[in-house]
């Protein structure tokens, strides 16, 4: 009998205390009249039944409370509605925010053994990770006992021609153990090999499967097909799977590095040319790979003291590769996430409470008639937990839709894909989530429906009981006030460091610019001749366009892909004197241009002159410097006329120019140095020959932009047209990040405020229905309205006061945790503080406003009435 | 159609154990035991309710208002104070003729067939 009763656990407790006790009677007759291996039939025939008829007894219990529960929400939807909403609301933003923070700071990287592979980069003074030189490299690897694997990679563009138009494509040279290394194999054709890195190799290349599927319409027969990057046929080997993106998402080929004797000579010791990437053995950790490789790279700099000076080594996790400003805006938004649930959730007890609190007539009426405690808590779960269920589902789905729009917050140097995806981890968090605030507050009101019979709230006109209830209840609006004070007073901080940083100077005016990005193939455009006349030509045709008024070609725009480029500088007298050795303390940013480009960017000349067309080959070299340039290296002197060696060649500064913001808005960036795309010599430098046009215009810059491609395109078909975009459009993608954050929390701050307001609101309108008659009893003993309306009123201000006060205090301990997101604006910022409190203030005095006319609208002889 | 009818019609068909339950019921008052040993008498032994399916029924049949409890208990010597005794309602009666009913047209139906022995 003891498994029966057991096995009659499995009915719904109402069942069980109903009809087990004349099921068990029955049952052990049965027994009875069963002999020997009849009994074994009767037991198994009855376990059989009893799962059976307890799934249908619940079922049937599930569905009459739902039945009941929708009636019951259909009688007041409001309730339902609102609790809906606020789940939706806070599980939304939640479900979205953690899902991008936890794609981009915690879901492994589609690599094997993710947590293994470390970056490898070389220190210098000043520069915390600078890349390895091929010298380095192959001297640290074959020291370094780490590392399983240790491969190099860097980043390359190159124009594949042969299709309709010339594309330039971003993508990597790598040793050909990058892949076996990240341990990911192409899902079509092979790896590189060690043959692919020897010079005369045939010339291979694999596929991102973007490009792939993009340019190749995912072609099953693409192995073994040539393509023409640059004016050199490449075959494919190989196409990698859809989620590998390495080193960064926009990376869409890889093809081997080359090595020849002359890569290792000494002279190529400072040529920091690759990032090294390596799989730790089992067992090795971070900090012992870092130990060995900081000796090595110390043995390294007594083999090679002038080569290798002050050069360390820097080992860190390839998951790490996330800016710090990256991961503070997700943690920012997180936390923000974390306050709108905090809030949604006391926002919901709240309404439990009260809604608990206005049934116990109906729940007491129900237990009285025969309701068990047990049938009431189930009826009352099935309710909250219902609400939980929709209000989940619609949270995910608006959770789904939301995470697309938060891509810009995907840094891009990263190797996972540029869109976040909300993935099944988060979604599960997100459904448990939903159960559990069901289950939470589904307890809630039963905690006070339980103490059946409640005798209490069968009498008439009961007053406003539990004091307790009442102080948990404003307790809860409390620490909702204080949770909307902070999300206030972080979004007014953001805001504000949003407008800093806009309207920072970047050195340059960046309205009525076009820019754009060609690529002028080797080897034909080795000579200066056929760039310079390219160049001319180009200039001519675009200043004669309507509207402009100058235009220029320049390396690279400032804040554009590239903005590195750095080469030590060497004024005559200094002890490094060509030295070559590059250290944060004597590099500049190395940029040719042609004539009029200070004036095309606006950038003011602040001495001497512009590069000008005179400054051919068979003149003096010139250089227009910057101010940072001039006074680090002619402090107290002028620095007109003066000569320093740079890019192999002594210069004159002939001019001074505005410092620009080329690395961003928000970085530091080196001084800068500008020559004359005329001198430098034939098959030298040509990285940085000008490839990028500026174009100012009177007009709409991006109206430009059809007719400047046909100039180009009639210059020579072959060149690729990229980046066409306004110097505007440039300067706010260094924003972009940010708006979007402000955004985002500007909507949380938004929501938390409203959640808030409905809060102070409930809990007063509550207060005063459930006070009607004490308040009619005052009024017919001879109070004024304005004791009524001072007695509600200030009700409304202790509650915001108690909020505000730890809300200011936990705003700034936010605000200081942030801080590095700032942009110097400082955490206690009077403005914002101000801004938010006065916010609470009209949030205060909207969701009091309500309450208190009802309040005042109180007729003593109706309120007496109904005692 | 009355109200009763059309709540009637709105339980058909009805489960196999409710009608029978209905049956046992229909002559007087039983409490479960004996609702298990009319049914299993009246089928020849071919159908013995299980507890579980017995009170399950009950219990909606409650609900649905085909049964209620009853208080007026028989002839002492036969009383036992555990049980609780069942009565079928006018509701319930309705339902019963109602589900013989549509038995019947069934088996009207299926004699046409040719399914079943008796006159077309």
């Amino acid at each position: 009998m003891r498994l029966y009763d057991w096995l009659l656990r499995l009915y719904p407790a109402s069942f069980r205390n109903e009809y087990g006790g004349e099921m068990r009677p029955l049952f052990a007759r049965r027994l009875q009249q069963g002999r020997g291996a009849a009994t074994l039939g009767i037991w198994l025939s009855t376990i059989g039944e009893v799962f059976v008829n307890a799934a249908a007894v619940h079922v049937d219990l599930l569905k009459q409370d739902v039945s009941y529960t929708v009636r019951g929400m259909r009688r007041s939807p409001g309730f339902a509605i609102t609790a809906i909403l606020i789940l939706t609301l806070g599980i939304g933003a939640t479900t979205a925010a953690f899902s991008v923070t936890d794609f981009v700071l915690i879901r492994p990287l589609p690599f094997r053994d993710p947590d293994r592979l470390v970056m490898l980069l070389e220190t210098t003074p000043g520069y915390a990770g600078m890349e390895l030189s091929a010298p380095n490299y192959r001297d640290w690897k074959a020291a370094a006992t780490s590392f399983e694997s240790l491969a190099i990679y860097t980043g390359i563009a190159v124009t594949m021609t042969g299709g309709s138009e010339p594309r330039r494509l971003s993508g990597a040279t790598c040793s050909a153990d990058l892949m076996p290394t990240l341990g990911v194999a192409p899902i079509v054709g092979r790896s590189f090999t060690a043959d692919d890195e020897r010079q005369g190799a045939a010339r291979v290349v694999i596929l991102s499967y973007r490009l792939w599927q993009t340019e190749f319409g995912g072609d099953p027969d693409i192995l073994g097909r040539t393509l023409v990057f640059g004016d050199a046929p490449v075959t494919v080997v190989g196409v990698m799977p859809r989620e590998f993106h390495f080193p960064s998402s926009d990376v869409l080929f890889w093809v081997p590095a080359r090595f020849t004797g002359g890569d290792y000579q000494e002279s190529e010791r400072t040529n920091n040319k690759f990032y090294g990437v390596g799989r730790l053995k089992r067992g090795v950790t971070i900090e012992r790979a870092q130990t060995e490789m900081s000796l090595i790279a110390a043995q390294s700099e007594r083999q090679h003291p002038r080569e290798n000076k002050d050069t360390g080594a820097l080992v860190y996790p390839v998951r790490d590769d996330v800016s710090q400003r990256s991961r503070l805006l997700l943690l920012a938004l997180s936390g923000a996430a974390g306050c709108v649930l905090l809030i949604a959730c006391a926002n919901l007890a709240n309404l439990l409470l009260a809604r608990a609190l206005g049934r116990r007539r109906e729940l007491a009426v129900r237990a009285a008639i025969g309701a068990g405690r047990e049938r009431l808590t189930r009826q009352l779960m099935t309710e909250s937990l219902l609400l939980a269920a929709v209000g989940g589902a619609l949270g995910i789905a608006l959770a789904v839709a939301a995470v697309p729009l938060l891509a810009q917050l995907v840094p891009s140097g990263l190797p996972i894909s540029s869109t976040p995806t909300v993935d099944l981890r988060v979604l599960a968090v997100a459904a448990a989530l939903s159960v559990a605030t069901g289950i939470v507050f589904g307890m809630a009101p039963v905690g006070r429906a339980g103490r059946s019979p409640d005798l209490d709230g069968l009498r008439e006109g009961t007053r406003a009981g539990g004091g307790q209830k009442e102080a948990l209840r404003s307790a809860l609006v409390v620490a909702e006030i204080a949770a909307s004070v902070v999300l206030l007073v972080s979004t007014g901080l953001l805001i504000r460091a949003l407008l800093t940083v806009q309207e920072l100077d970047p050195g340059f005016q960046a309205a009525g610019v076009l820019t754009l990005q060609t690529d002028l193939p080797l080897p034909d455009y080795n000579r200066v001749v056929t760039r310079e006349a390219f160049y001319a030509r180009v200039v001519a045709e675009v200043t004669a366009l309507r509207g402009v008024t100058s235009a220029a070609f320049i390396s690279f725009m400032p804040m554009s892909s590239f903005r590195g480029g750095m080469w030590p500088v060497s004024v005559k007298g200094d002890t490094d004197e060509a030295s070559g050795i590059r250290s944060a303390n004597n590099v500049a940013a190395i940029r040719y241009v042609t004539p009029g480009y200070f004036k095309t960017l606006g950038i003011a000349l602040k001495r001497g002159r512009d590069i000008s067309a005179g400054d051919s080959r068979d003149r003096q070299f010139a250089a227009v410097v910057s101010e940072s340039f001039a006074k680090r290296y002619f402090a107290d002197q002028d620095p007109i006329g003066r000569h320093f060696t740079f890019a192999f060649a002594d210069r004159e500064i002939v001019g001074v120019a505005a410092d620009v913001k080329f690395r961003g808005l928000e970085r530091k960036s080196e001084p800068q140095v500008y020559l004359s795309s005329q001198q430098v010599d034939d098959d030298m430098i040509t990285f940085y020959a000008p490839k990028a046009l500026a174009i100012r215009t009177g007009g709409d810059p991006a109206a430009l932009a059809p007719a400047v491609r046909d100039i180009i395109r009639r210059a020579n078909p072959k060149l690729p047209i990229t980046d066409v975009q306004t110097l505007p459009d440039l300067v706010d993608r260094e924003t972009a990040s940010r708006v979007v954050q402000v955004r985002v929390l500007a909507a949380f701050a938004a929501v938390a405020f409203v959640l808030a307001a409905v809060g102070i609101h409930g809990l007063l309108s509550f207060a005063v229905s459930q006070r009607t008659a004490e308040i009619g009893v005052r009024i017919a003993l001879g109070a004024q309205r304005r004791d009524i309306l001072a007695m509600v009123l200030s009700r409304g201000v202790k509650l915001s006061l108690a909020g505000v006060v730890p809300g200011v205090f936990l705003a700034y301990a936010a605000g200081r945790s942030m801080e590095a997101l700032l942009a110097g604006v400082h955490p206690a910022d009077a403005v914002t503080i101000a801004g938010a409190v006065g916010l609470s203030v009209l949030m205060t005095i909207v969701g009091t406003l309500a309450p208190t006319l009802r309040a005042l609208r109180v007729d003593p002889i109706s309120a007496l009435r109904t005692e | 159609m009355n109200e009763i009818s059309k709540e009637a019609a709105g339980l058909l068909p009805l489960p196999p154990a409710t009608f029978h339950i209905l049956l046992a019921l229909a002559d007087e008052d039983r409490h479960g035991y004996a609702i298990i040993q009319d049914v299993e008498a009246r089928t020849g032994g071919e159908l013995t309710l299980s507890a579980g399916t017995l009170y399950r029924s009950i219990q909606r049949m409650l609900e649905q208002g085909l049964l209620v409890e009853t208080r007026d208990r028989p002839a002492p010597e036969d009383d036992d104070e555990r049980r609780r005794y069942y009565r079928i309602t006018a509701l319930g009666t309705v339902v019963a003729k109602a589900e013989a009913r549509r038995l019947t047209q069934l088996v009207k139906m299926a004699r046409a067939a040719g399914f079943a022995p008796g006159k077309a």
